[in-house]
């Protein structure tokens, strides 16, 4: 038996995005940002897009060209602290902002690529946060009930993948990828290295390849990928 | 920076215990890693996913793919991991961070803490802070005493938006150190030469005396 080769090329595997989608976005600053399948996409041009991602990158980095170029009608986020440009569109109304907790946010994605409808939690009870949520008594405490989130294409950045999919993080590039990962009906891999199958150990693999829809090797790491210069 | 803040800063380093594991918020927070002895017993952790914070790279010798969630290039140090957000975050809300430090707009007498929003001025996003100020077993906050303007950011209660209920123990400021009791703000320590009664002026909310004579700070770890 030999598994199914899932290798594309990124400007395919991107069209298959369509306006109005839901789009979640690996990455928590530079480090796990797709950043080429995020220009893929600016090229592509779906617009009224929801996108799902920790935070906003900063002015002209990530997932800034999207709302540069009008294709982000809602941001489903934790934090926009540096982006300037991303708060000035939240408060001018440009696009709608969801801020959840960052735990949070984890874990509703989790549920979602868990199967799972929600998860109950106490936090921000007491809070805004807490507004407009459901509440459940659990053991005579009070806690909300955070619904999960799918989305219909998930844009990941791994260090190693194999053909099938199969999916490797480094440091502190991992954070929201992996959920993500699991999260949506297509799942879209960029790598910065492409193994044949048997290349990845099996005991090395963060990201099963089962959840991964098309995967590509990135055949150069644009300026945005390096160390940030502040 | 004031003298004053690198004493509150040296100050607060003193409340990190040997064998703690520690969140340091963004800001002032992270600084108190500069005043730790060399080889001190902690792990650091970040909420981006990382436990085992080594000491901050210049960007020359940066690995592109390790930062703080402050977006600080930092460093691994022997026995760092790496994890998940969602991993990241069960560890605060299972209690397994002993101590979070983290700045404040407002804090109240019962320990109420707000530090992510001010409506109409500042709404960048709570990321992690909800999280690590209600469930980290100890939350201290390191402030200025009062605003830029002068008024106190120690109050009765607070007028801004919460980050949560009831979570600070323990207040490092310019001018004190001050505990969040069931009876409110205790003085606990003042910054050498500030009198008392100038702390309670400054301070929004009544602000009860120690028994004992007060001590002042020692900006040395002591160790």
């Amino acid at each position: 038996m030999r598994l199914p080769d899932k290798s594309c090329k990124i400007a395919s595997a991107i069209a298959k995005i369509k306006p109005g989608d839901r789009v979640m976005i690996g990455g928590f600053g530079v480090p796990g940002t797709p950043m080429t399948l995020i220009q893929a996409l600016v090229d592509h041009g779906a617009d009224n897009l929801t996108i799902i991602k920790n935070d906003a990158n900063e002015p002209g980095m990530g997932i800034d060209h999207l709302l540069q170029s009008g294709q982000v009608s809602r941001l489903i986020t934790t934090h926009l602290g540096l982006n300037t440009h991303a708060i000035s569109l939240m408060n001018t109304g440009q696009i709608k902002v969801e801020f959840n907790a960052q735990g949070i946010l984890a874990e509703r994605i989790r549920a979602g690529g868990a199967g799972i409808g929600a998860v109950l939690s106490d936090i921000g009870i007491g809070t805004e946060l807490a507004m407009g949520k459901q509440v459940v008594e659990l053991a005579g405490k009070p806690h909300l009930v955070e619904t999960a989130l799918r989305a219909d294409v998930a844009l990941i950045h791994a260090d190693r993948a194999d053909i099938f999919g199969n999916l490797a993080y480094v440091a502190t590039a991992q954070n929201f990828n992996p959920l993500m990962a699991m999260a949506a009906d297509c799942v879209i891999a960029e790598t910065e290295t492409l193994l044949p199958l048997g290349g990845l150990a099996a005991n090395a693999i963060h990201t099963a390849g089962v959840f991964v829809d098309h995967v590509a090797e990135l055949a150069e790491l644009s300026k945005e990928y390096a160390v940030v210069q502040r | 920076m004031s003298s004053a803040k690198e004493r509150m800063i040296a100050r607060a380093a003193r409340e990190i215990a040997p064998g703690m594991v520690v969140n340091l918020g963004i800001g002032l927070p992270t600084q108190v890693v500069n005043h730790l002895p060399r080889d001190f017993p902690v792990c650091l952790h970040t909420e981006n996913g990382m436990t085992g914070i080594g000491p901050t790279l210049p960007p020359d010798q940066a690995d592109r793919n390790l930062i703080d969630a402050g977006g600080s290039y930092v460093s691994t140090v022997p026995g760092s991991a790496f994890f998940d957000s969602a991993t990241s975050f069960a560890m605060v809300r299972s209690g397994r961070l002993d101590l979070t430090m983290l700045g404040a707009f407002e804090v109240s007498a019962s320990g109420d803490l707000a530090n992510w929003k001010i409506p109409g001025k500042f709404s960048p996003g709570v990321g992690g802070g909800v999280e690590l100020a209600q469930k980290a077993r100890r939350v201290v906050v390191l402030t200025t005493h009062t605003d830029r303007a002068g008024n106190p950011k120690l109050k009765e209660t607070c007028s801004l938006p919460l980050t949560a209920r009831a979570c600070v123990a323990r207040i490092f400021t310019d001018m004190a150190v001050i505990d969040v009791t069931p009876r409110g703000f205790v003085l606990v320590e003042t910054l050498g030469g500030i009198p008392a009664a100038e702390v309670a002026e400054a301070t929004g909310a009544p602000l009860l005396l120690p028994d004992t004579d007060l001590p002042e700070f020692e900006a040395s770890h002591g160790r």
